[in-house]
């Protein structure tokens, strides 16, 4: 580590990964009552389960993302960070809050909470990601302005890089289309038509460029290719992000009440949405090729790698699945639109936290050439867990969703069956489903086992 | 390829291919927020439909349904309830919503429950109107049949 003030980022990244085995128990909660719908209800309906479970993986994001750029930032900027000071009480807010609002999800009834939280005067509630107490957004906004001055100042006084400036637009990108999330229009189609500004504009425009920075820096770091080669992929990178990524926010705009000629911008925009990722993986297998030093932290490379493909795999491949209008028009909203998000954002978002998490902790932890071989071997193998569990709950939903829609969607009115006896008969699928989700759950453990194995040279 | 393209290209490429596809968007989703009343007949929003909505949110009814496609996946698509099982009739959709509400959660084992929401008869009603609403939005023919 070469600024002390990178040490802030620790907290964030325990955190997050708390946060993540959270949102996986919640996961498997909520997939046991897909198949027996009396499990644990009236204690938790499905819809609390599933708001906890989104808001961990916002959270957790947020709080990864977050630790990153405490890690990166003085490093890009070869000075300690503004205010390490803040940083840490920024840590605690969005914790206390954080913590108290999905207590608050689980102690009440949601109504409840919408009433004590007085969300008449500015309703914001019950809107999918977005369920969070208005107050609780408006604490979100005072965390993220403080977390943008902190990295905004240090990045001013410091060297500035191509990665730390796009970080830095990505990031400001993030606030600026939260702030949509205060805009909830009596009239429903517009509702959901800036619902998707935070939601889409987050995950297939700003994160983007969040994601490249972080993964280019990661690249600098392990593989010692100059910068002016990793930053001209870069910005390739986030050049077919934006032109793909804005105007194809159309693809959610075929059939909630927008202009037709959506149905065509929106399908030609997202049709490219996938050659942002797919650079992704020519760009870290490339930089890995012409490496100019070995590091020992291997488990960081790997991660990378398996964020490019992954990534690729769920945004790229299961996006472009169901992204050209006549076939979202049979495929919109079922169990294949579960399939496509799940490994999204896992694939895209939770293992370029891993990545960075691999690549930081060990040095944070006063091990600058990566953890022991010992414990390296065991995160590798809560990689290939995790990844395979992720991809075979995908394909297992996959699955399910084709037999929704030859069901239910399909046919003519006169045929078609009805929703919920089409779940009943997809009920193995989600038994396998479940099975997947505890493989997961079982790497993300052996992760944590990783990092308590002991050093081999103490050892001998 | 990425031999051929220097940094400062590439620099170019996104700038401008960025500024090019944000004016592009936001040209769109200004003409869309002019359209958007006309294709979900805006004059129709009725005291009682805003009051649904938010009864619809304060119950986050989103957690478990669809509503349009966009939701979650655990129950059924709401945006063509008023057709599918109130036989696009108002005064049978409005019994039919009344009595579905006071049953739950159904007393079927292993079947997935939906929760008792404790509405009053006006809440209630207020909701069945902001479903009706919903139900009339031009969505492009979509859903492909009635059990959305
Ligand atoms: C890492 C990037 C991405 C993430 C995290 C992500 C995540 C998601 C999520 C969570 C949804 C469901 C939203 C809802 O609840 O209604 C969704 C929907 C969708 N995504 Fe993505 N996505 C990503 C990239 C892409 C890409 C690149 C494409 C196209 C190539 C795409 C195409 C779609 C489409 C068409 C839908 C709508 C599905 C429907 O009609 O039900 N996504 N995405
Ligand atoms: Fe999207």
């Amino acid at each position: 580590m070469k600024y002390s003030s990178q040490m802030v980022a620790k907290p964030y990244f325990i955190f997050a990964l708390m946060l993540l085995a959270g949102e996986i128990l919640f996961g498997l909660t909520m997939s046991i009552q897909y198949i027996y719908g009396d499990f644990a209800f009236p204690a938790i309906p499905f819809n609390v389960l599933r708001m906890v479970h989104v808001n961990l993986l916002i959270v957790l994001l947020l709080f990864g993302f977050m630790g990153s750029t405490y890690y990166l930032i003085p490093e890009e900027a070869e000075r300690e960070l503004w205010s390490p000071l803040l940083a840490k009480i920024t840590f605690w807010v969005f914790l206390i809050a954080g913590v108290a609002t999905i207590l608050g999800y689980l102690l009440v009834p949601y109504a409840e909470l919408a009433k004590l939280t007085m969300n008449d005067l500015w309703p914001t509630m019950g809107r999918e990601f977005l369920e969070q107490p208005t107050i609780t957004k408006i604490g979100i906004v005072f965390v993220v302005l403080s977390y943008l001055l902190n990295v905004t100042m240090t990045v001013l006084k410091g060297r500035k890089t191509t990665i730390s400036i796009i970080l830095l637009t990505g990031l400001f990108g993030l606030a600026f289309f939260f702030l949509f999330a205060f805009y909830v229009p009596d009239n429903l189609v517009m509702d959901k038509f800036f619902w998707w500004f935070v939601v889409h504009l987050w995950v297939e425009a700003t994160w983007e460029l969040i994601l490249g920075a972080l993964l280019a820096f990661v690249l600098v770091k392990l593989t010692g290719v100059d910068r002016e080669h990793i930053d001209k992929w870069l910005y390739l990178i986030i050049a077919m992000t934006l032109i793909a990524g804005l105007a194809g926010t159309g693809h959610h705009f075929f059939f909630m009440g927008a202009p037709g000629y959506w149905l065509w911008i929106g399908s030609i925009a997202s049709a490219a949405e996938p050659i942002p990722f797919f650079l992704m993986i020519l760009f870290a297998y490339n930089m890995i090729k012409n490496r100019r030093i070995q590091d020992d932290n291997k488990m960081a490379l790997t991660w990378a790698k398996g964020t490019a493909v992954v990534g690729f795999l769920g945004a790229g491949v299961w996006g472009f699945l169901h992204t050209l209008a006549p076939i979202n028009y049979y495929t919109h909203g079922t169990q294949l639109t579960a399939a496509h998000g799940h490994l999204a954002f896992f694939g895209a978002y939770v293992m370029i936290i891993f990545t960075m998490i691999s690549y930081a902790m060990p040095i944070l932890r006063g091990r600058p050439h990566g953890n022991s071989a010992k414990a390296q071997k065991v995160e590798r193998a809560s990689f290939w867990l995790m990844v395979i569990g992720m991809i075979g709950l995908t394909l297992a939903l996959t699955v399910a969703g084709v037999m929704q829609i030859e069901m239910q969607r399909i046919p003519d009115s006169a045929h078609a069956m009805v929703f919920m006896e089409v779940q009943a008969k997809i009920t193995p699928v989600y038994i396998v489903r479940s099975l997947f989700g505890v493989m997961t759950l079982l790497g993300l453990l052996t992760y944590f086992y990783s990092f308590f194995v002991k050093d081999d040279k103490k050892v001998a | 390829m990425s031999e051929r393209i220097t940094k400062d290209m590439a620099r170019n490429i996104y700038f401008g291919g960025g500024i090019f596809a944000i004016l592009i968007f936001v040209g769109l989703a200004f003409d869309s927020v002019h359209q958007i009343p006309k294709l979900s007949h805006t004059e129709n929003i009725t005291k009682s439909v805003v009051a649904g909505k938010k009864i619809w949110e304060n119950n986050d009814c989103v957690g478990c349904h669809t509503l349009l496609g966009e939701g979650a996946y655990y129950a059924p698509e709401l945006g063509n309830v008023f057709q599918r099982l109130g036989s696009s009739d108002e005064t049978t959709f409005k019994a039919y919503m009344q009595g579905w509400m006071a049953a739950q959660p159904l007393n079927i084992p292993d079947r997935r429950k939906m929760p008792q929401f404790h509405l009053t008869p006006e809440q209630v009603n207020d909701l069945a109107d902001f479903l009706i609403w919903t139900s009339k939005v031009n969505t492009q023919q979509w859903p492909p049949n009635i059990q959305g």
